[in-house]
């Protein structure tokens, strides 16, 4: 275990390291000068100079990047370019929001997902399967900015069920948070949902015709034991595996939904950002998505052990 | 259909012209055509038979444990309750609790996610309404009744942590957690080496005497049934053609294919054996078709046109009235010195 956590903590640093190497030079190669966007009225070649010299962008390359790292590690991500509050504390605003929507929108992708799997799994050839499976395709298809404008459309703008953008903080009143944030996560969650249960349902159908629940069946079990007990705990590995993978997803699936919602997320910082060519929020942005993408990795293939006795976690790759 | 009496023990398993077909594309396919047999108390039968000629299907159907797919006719009664077409209520209470099961493959047949305590005590929460923690006391008491060493250590291990024996004697120990009248053990021993298959039996011959339990044991291997059984069923091609008391069918078998099965078979004795069925020419017929004839004619070296006209009763045969074949031609006595 302990040779594991060395061999894992080894690889994510490296990891980071290369994540942050290309978006420095990613977000440097990228066209437009940032010190004419920050120049504004007067472009003198003089006053581009002494922004340049400012913010450090007349050193070479290599000595930009030691320094970025050097105050990155001491927790200082530098100044937004656009509006000079440090970048740690636009984080501090940003990030809850993001985080509460994506674990809304995991909650909810897993709730539905695994019950509908289940629910088509077990009703195989009946109605509610291929409702399951027509849900499942819908979900799939149809992009999800336009269910979000859909759902604005008719929940927000025509019935005022739900607000139609805006943000209350969790610690502020939690059931206004709620309701500004559950239609965003669903939205958010439905791809998700629809890839969930359709893995579920594969691998209950697998899990349901083999002899262990045979076993269970013949013990005299109620069949929702035979279904929970025995067959769901062992397609709950695949669960798991398709929300670690479909993370990615879910994270760029993010920044859309803030953007229609008009959620003060990470998503929204990020876009704005990226406009405005505000060099050290992107480098912030990156740095965290992929510490988030490691870690939340990490706890997948722990996760992996503590559901299937099977899977040990080793230093050796299996 | 001739029935044997039931010896003199009481019957605890009474099975009576049980038919099984299952539709599929290509029609309707009789995996078992009106097989009767009878369990009495403490009795250990052995059926045997080539592969897919439906030993697995008549032994799950008795606790209606068949997919729902399968169309079942006829009647299994323990101790004179009806089974067949029962409620599923009613076959819940049954399973595990009157009739156990233990199948072929152990590392497949048993969870890979639970502990092997947790999928014995299992059976004693859902029909003897045990607490978990009291559960998990028998499973450890189950354990050791079924020879595992260690087993307040070993109760806490999953499946794969166990060697392929083991992992057979923890079915076997799931299967009589409560004390059940009937275990169907389904080629308990086939995916096992031959001392560790020896080690199996004797448990369930020493569960046959402490509890008293009937059981019926599947299997290809003639060497189990000698060195277990108390009688005998044959199978072919879904119907019964020949039972007897093992003895009486080793030293004299009546039906052709019977016959077959012995040319190479071991004497009947307390010693497992590793002798296999022997091949017989011709092909396994196609279940789908059921004529009105010996389905074993095709490949029978005594077949007439009487026995492809009609399909022979099992009746009593010979002296014994527990001896049974299905069969218009009965083999001579010593078929086996006449061949040579
Ligand atoms: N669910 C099913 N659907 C269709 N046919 C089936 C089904 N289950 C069994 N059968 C058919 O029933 C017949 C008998 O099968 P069964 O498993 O009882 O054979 P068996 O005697 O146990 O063979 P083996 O020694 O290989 O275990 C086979 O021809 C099989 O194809
Ligand atoms: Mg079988």
């Amino acid at each position: 275990m302990a040779r594991y956590l060395l061999t894992r903590a080894w690889q994510s640093a490296l990891t980071l390291l290369l994540s942050t190497i290309v978006v420095f030079v990613g977000v440097r190669a990228l066209p437009g000068d940032p010190a004419l966007a920050l120049a504004g009225e007067d472009r003198s070649p003089e006053a581009l100079e002494a922004i340049r010299r400012h913010y450090g962008l007349d050193q070479p390359l290599p000595v930009q990047f030691a320094q970025y790292v050097e105050r990155v590690a001491q927790g200082d991500f530098g100044v937004s370019i656009r509006t000079g509050t440090p970048v740690s504390s636009m984080l501090t605003t940003a990030l809850p929001v993001t985080v509460e929507l994506s674990v809304l929108a995991i909650a909810i992708a897993s709730l539905l997902g695994v019950g509908a799997g289940v629910l088509a799994a077990v009703r195989r050839g009946r109605p509610a399967e291929w409702f399951a499976n027509a849900l499942a395709l819908i979900g799939l298809s149809v992009p999800h900015f336009w269910l979000g404008l859909l759902a604005i459309l008719y929940l927000s703008v025509a019935t005022g069920l739900f607000p139609a953008s805006g943000f209350v903080p969790l610690l502020e009143d939690p059931v206004d948070n709620l309701h500004h944030i559950v239609l965003p996560a669903v939205i958010l969650g439905t791809g998700l949902a629809a890839i969930i249960m359709r893995q579920t349902r594969s691998a209950m159908l697998d899990s349901l015709s083999s002899d262990y629940v045979r076993t269970a069946k013949a013990k005299g079990l109620r069949p929702r034991a035979v279904v929970t007990r025995h067959a769901l705990r062992n397609s709950l590995i695949v669960v798991v595996t398709v929300v670690g993978l479909q993370l990615g997803g879910l994270i760029s699936g993010a920044v859309v939904t803030e953007q229609i919602f008009g959620l003060p997320g990470f998503g929204k910082m990020t876009i704005d950002a990226v406009f405005q060519r505000d060099y050290p929020v992107i480098q912030a942005v990156v740095l965290l998505t992929a510490t988030a993408y490691i870690v939340i990795n990490f706890f997948v293939d722990l996760l992996y052990s503590v559901i299937d006795p099977r899977i040990r976690v080793t230093g050796n790759p299996a | 259909m001739t029935t044997a009496p039931a010896s003199t023990a009481t019957t605890v398993l009474e099975m009576r012209d049980l038919s099984v077909s299952f539709p599929t594309e290509t029609g309707t396919v009789s995996a078992v055509d009106g097989a009767a047999l009878d369990l009495a108390a403490g009795e250990i039968v052995g059926m045997v038979g080539e592969s897919g000629c439906g030993k697995s299907v008549t032994g799950m159907s008795i606790a209606g444990l068949l997919p729902g797919s399968a169309r079942v006719t006829g009647s299994v009664r323990l101790n004179g309750t009806e089974l067949v077409g029962a409620r599923e209520s009613a076959l819940r209470r049954v399973r595990g609790r009157e009739i156990a099961y233990i199948f072929q493959e152990p590392m497949t047949s048993l969870n890979p996610v639970l502990t092997v305590g947790r999928q014995i005590g299992e059976v004693l929460q859902v029909h003897e309404r045990m607490s978990r923690r009291a559960a998990h006391a028998r499973a450890v008491e189950l354990l050791t009744l079924v020879g595992i060493p260690s087993a307040t250590h070993r109760v806490g291990a999953y499946p794969h942590q166990l060697s392929g024996g083991m992992r057979q004697r923890v079915m076997i120990a799931m299967a009589v957690a409560c004390g059940p009248k009937v275990l169907v053990a389904d080629e308990p021993t086939t995916a096992l080496d031959v001392t560790v298959q020896a080690g199996i039996l004797q448990v369930l011959r020493d569960l046959r005497d402490r509890l008293g339990t009937s059981i019926l044991i599947i299997t290809h291997d003639l060497g189990v049934i000698a060195d277990i059984a108390d009688r005998v069923v044959v199978m072919y091609a879904g119907r019964v053609v020949e039972r007897a008391p093992v003895t009486d069918l080793f030293a004299r078998p009546y039906h052709h294919y019977t016959a077959g099965l012995l040319s190479a078979s071991p004497k009947p004795g307390r010693h497992a054996s590793t002798a296999r069925l022997a091949e017989i020419p011709g092909l396994v017929p196609v279940l789908s078709t059921q004529p009105d004839a010996c389905t074993f004619a095709d490949r029978c070296p005594a077949a007439d046109a009487r026995c492809r006209e009609s399909a022979p009763p099992l009746e009593v045969a010979g002296d014994g009235t527990d001896h049974l074949a299905a069969c218009w031609h009965p083999c001579p006595p010593q078929p086996r010195e006449a061949n040579r």
